[in-house]
């Protein structure tokens, strides 16, 4: 744990550099894959952006929401760097709105596009492995196996290490499926179904889930439910680019 | 050549996936339920989200003496200062702003004065200048400090009526719309 880096009067805060850098190289293994899928790189680079800048407004406008009037007396406080006043859920929907609004108006083929877009899912997700380590945000649960580690007081699983470790193995395979690639969203929905098998496993480990009655971990259930999706629309791929290639057969 | 999507093509190989994945997910997640269905639920004195907010009995700058543990019931603001440190000169006003509108609904608010890297001449000067009402919290042996783990200042916790400390702020400033709606959001579940 070092959440933040002191380098002489400069303290950085570590965790959330290391976010930026996952933006950064994740943004790095777009181009390159938009290279390979023929897209063009110039408007992917601001698809990303413009996901990004809507996904931290419509943070800051999801959290001001539900205090409209503390917010209308004092507006300023919605331009406050206070990354404790977003609201996680309406920015990832607003940057995932946003994107996809912007994806259709230049016309990008969806699939091709989001196969261009996961290895860059994938390398920002081993950054936020890497965030976790340092913050000790998404702790492990207490135990007692050889390997744990001593945080917030007890002995607890690593899981921020389990994290990382998966990402690694998952930003591999799909580095490896990426090259493979013919932009049919094989990629995409083999990187959704890893990330999401990887969650619906770990989350076991960690300490900090978010529970339904009976002590059923919120997360586990949206995982599953994604995976499943996942397989099913790739059987949808499947069957709709079997079709394709039979009907381009030439006479 | 689609060499990932091919096996997806026999709808059987599909089905059976699918009904496997089913299985063995509902499986894992019934294995693995939370067996105390609390998680951390406040149980251990931790400087974090979600913990129990560590005790300390400090003497205010007036002489009297405050212990933590005795504002059970209502919602705490613990907010570490130094006279020298330019952020918690920003957020001083509006901390006093909130304090003085919302203390009647039961809210406390604690300035921990890091008087082991202070002055006590220079934060008794900086609490005449910015006219503050709140207790000042004299943390000569930097003890608050190390239970809180203090890396940054200002760094704000607030507290709420069960002594479980809901939200960090690591920083600051912090403006008056964050406090206050940091606040409001305790008040409201204490009602």
């Amino acid at each position: 744990m070092l959440p933040i880096l002191q380098i002489g009067p400069l303290a950085i805060q570590l965790p959330g550099l290391l976010l930026l850098a996952g933006v950064w190289l994740g943004t790095n293994a777009v181009d390159r894959q938009a290279a390979r899928l023929d897209l063009p790189i110039p408007t992917l680079q601001k698809l990303v952006l413009l996901a990004l800048a809507a996904g931290v407004v419509g943070a800051r406008l999801g959290y001001a929401a539900r205090y409209l009037d503390v917010y209308l007396e004092d507006p300023t406080g919605l331009i406050s760097l206070q990354p404790a006043a977003l609201s996680p859920s309406a920015g990832l929907l607003t940057g995932i709105i946003a994107g996809w609004i912007f994806g259709q108006r230049k016309q990008l083929p969806f699939w091709r596009t989001m196969d261009a877009l996961s290895p860059g899912l994938a390398v920002f997700s081993v950054f936020l492995g890497i965030s976790h380590m340092a913050s000790g945000d998404a702790f492990g649960s207490p135990t007692s196996v050889p390997w744990a580690i001593n945080l917030w007081g007890e002995l607890r699983h690593p899981s921020q290490v389990y994290e990382t470790l998966a990402a690694g193995l998952v930003l591999i395979a799909i580095l490896h499926a990426g090259r493979m690639s013919t932009g049919t969203g094989a990629t995409f929905l083999v990187w959704v179904a890893l990330a999401s098998f990887s969650r619906l496993f770990l989350e076991a480990f960690r300490g900090d889930s978010l529970l339904l009655p009976g002590g059923i971990r919120i997360a586990q259930v949206v995982a599953l439910v994604v995976l499943v999706a996942a397989e099913a629309m790739a059987h949808r791929q499947a069957a709709a680019s079997s079709r394709n290639s039979s009907e381009a057969t030439p006479m | 050549m689609r060499p990932m999507l091919s096996w997806f093509q026999i709808t059987f190989r599909w089905r059976m996936l699918m009904t496997a994945t089913l299985l063995v997910g509902s499986g894992w997640i019934a294995v693995s339920k939370d067996p105390f269905s609390s998680m951390t639920a406040g149980r251990i004195p931790s400087p974090r989200q979600g913990f129990s907010a560590p005790g300390f009995t400090l003497e205010e700058l007036e002489g009297e003496v405050v212990s933590l543990s005795d504002l059970r019931g209502q919602v705490v603001v613990i907010n570490f200062w130094a006279s020298w440190c330019p952020p918690c000169r920003e957020e001083m006003p509006a901390l006093e702003r909130v304090y003085r509108e919302m203390r009647s609904e039961g809210v406390e608010l604690l300035a921990v004065n890091t008087t082991y890297q202070d002055s006590l001449t220079e934060a008794r000067s900086f609490v005449e200048r910015y006219d503050l009402t709140f207790p000042i919290l004299v943390d000569a042996e930097g003890e608050a400090a190390r239970r809180y783990q203090l890396r940054a200042l200002p760094s704000t916790f607030f507290v709420d009526a069960d002594g479980v400390i809901r939200k960090v702020v690591i920083g600051g400033p912090m403006s008056e719309a964050t406090i206050r709606t940091a606040v409001a959001e305790l008040l409201d579940e204490r009602r």
